[in-house]
């Protein structure tokens, strides 16, 4: 008919070449933000309580946890039901936590090892008596410093 | 001659590829900031030691139950009231301060308690000492723990604001400790005598069974 007639019928294709730079660009913003999760934990995540006046943890290399909170309650019948304790990646007893600090220290030159800090990552339903054992013992090895990890928070949310 | 092009190479795929590793790397790492209640614990006595002689009055007693209920100084309290209690206990100045290398002790200058007789001397002899049960909740503690500091943090700040002279004048403890990076000898002065003016003294006594 004419030489304006047929138009093209139909969306043209979006152009998807630049999706591949947006999801490498999130990625890397992913890999430089986060930190590799170290162990599994083998009880019930513990509910960290809140506080207001925390302090951030720096040099996470100088830092070794301690787990502290209840057994899941399909592994109950195992563990019982009291405070359990979780050191690198096994449930173990106060009397280790010795043992598990000397290990912790060889891993960093001696000169450092006094900037080495133990965070204590306990539920807050724990019992005060288990932080104090553990403390104790930390205290016989002269590992001085310790974090009480908490969240940045309301405190109201501490005694539920 | 006839020039050969070079097929293109299919990148349709890549985005693929990429949101996979991505989704890796969601999975198997975790983004929380390690952040906590730093503490110092003290070092292990001597079999031989004496423990000093404190007067009862510099220590501020805190009794926490297995129920969770606070008692201060003897008394029931409720959880708003012990920072405002621990700030008046701190900040009474009623007395002659702990000898320095700077030499005798002198009496709380910056100090705006009451003086009043029967409560601390001097912040750097002032304690405070947080008794729990074994089965007090770790929320408690750490709730009590928190309120203590509040206390702390709040006169460390006024302390700052109205005693420190020179670059940092003006600024709050909180400002400052910011501001704190590793080579600035400056700052690190200026912190270390805002703590001296009001050092953290919290012992935490054995827990009763």
């Amino acid at each position: 008919m004419s030489k304006f007639g047929k138009k093209k019928k139909g969306l043209p294709a979006v152009n998807t070449a630049a999706l591949p730079d947006i999801v490498f660009m999130l990625l890397f913003f992913f890999m430089v933000t986060t930190t590799m999760r170290e162990t599994d934990l083998l009880m019930k995540p513990p509910k960290l309580p809140n506080a207001t006046e925390v302090k951030k943890l720096e040099h996470k290399s100088l830092v070794s946890t301690i787990y502290v909170g209840k057994a899941k309650p399909e592994d109950q019948a195992k563990f019982g039901s009291g405070d359990k304790i979780q050191l690198n990646d096994k449930i173990a007893k106060v009397s280790d936590i010795a043992n598990f600090i000397y290990s912790e220290q060889e891993k960093h030159n001696p000169e450092e090892i006094p900037y080495m800090t133990t965070s204590i990552k306990s539920d807050i339903k724990c019992g005060v008596g288990t932080i104090h054992d553990i403390r104790v013992e930390l205290r016989d090895i002269n590992a001085l410093k310790i974090s009480y990890s908490t969240r940045k928070g309301d405190l109201g949310e501490n005694l539920k | 001659m006839s020039r050969k092009e070079l097929p293109e190479i299919n990148a349709g795929s890549m985005a693929d590829i990429a949101f996979l590793l991505l989704i890796f790397f969601l999975v198997t790492t975790t983004m929380d900031v390690d952040s906590g209640i730093s503490r110092k614990l003290s070092e292990k006595p001597p079999e031989d030691y004496e423990p000093p002689i404190i007067k009862m009055k510099n220590i501020l007693e805190i009794n926490i139950n297995r129920n969770d209920q606070l008692l201060v100084e003897d008394e029931l309290m409720e959880m708003k009231d012990v920072k405002q209690f621990t700030i008046d206990f701190l900040d009474n100045g009623g007395g002659i301060g702990k000898p320095t290398e700077l030499g005798d002790g002198k009496v709380c200058g910056y100090c705006n308690g009451n003086k009043e007789d029967d409560s601390s001397d001097h912040p750097n002899k002032a304690i405070i000492s947080v008794q729990s049960d074994r089965g007090t909740s770790y929320g408690m503690y750490i709730t009590v723990q928190n309120e203590l500091l509040s206390a702390y943090t709040e006169l460390r700040n006024r302390y700052a604001k109205n005693h420190i002279t020179g670059k940092y004048a003006g600024m709050s403890y909180d400002e400052l400790l910011l501001l704190e990076t590793k080579d600035n000898d400056v700052l690190k002065a200026t912190l270390k005598k805002i703590k001296e003016a009001y050092p953290q003294i919290i012992s935490d006594a054995e827990p009763t069974k």
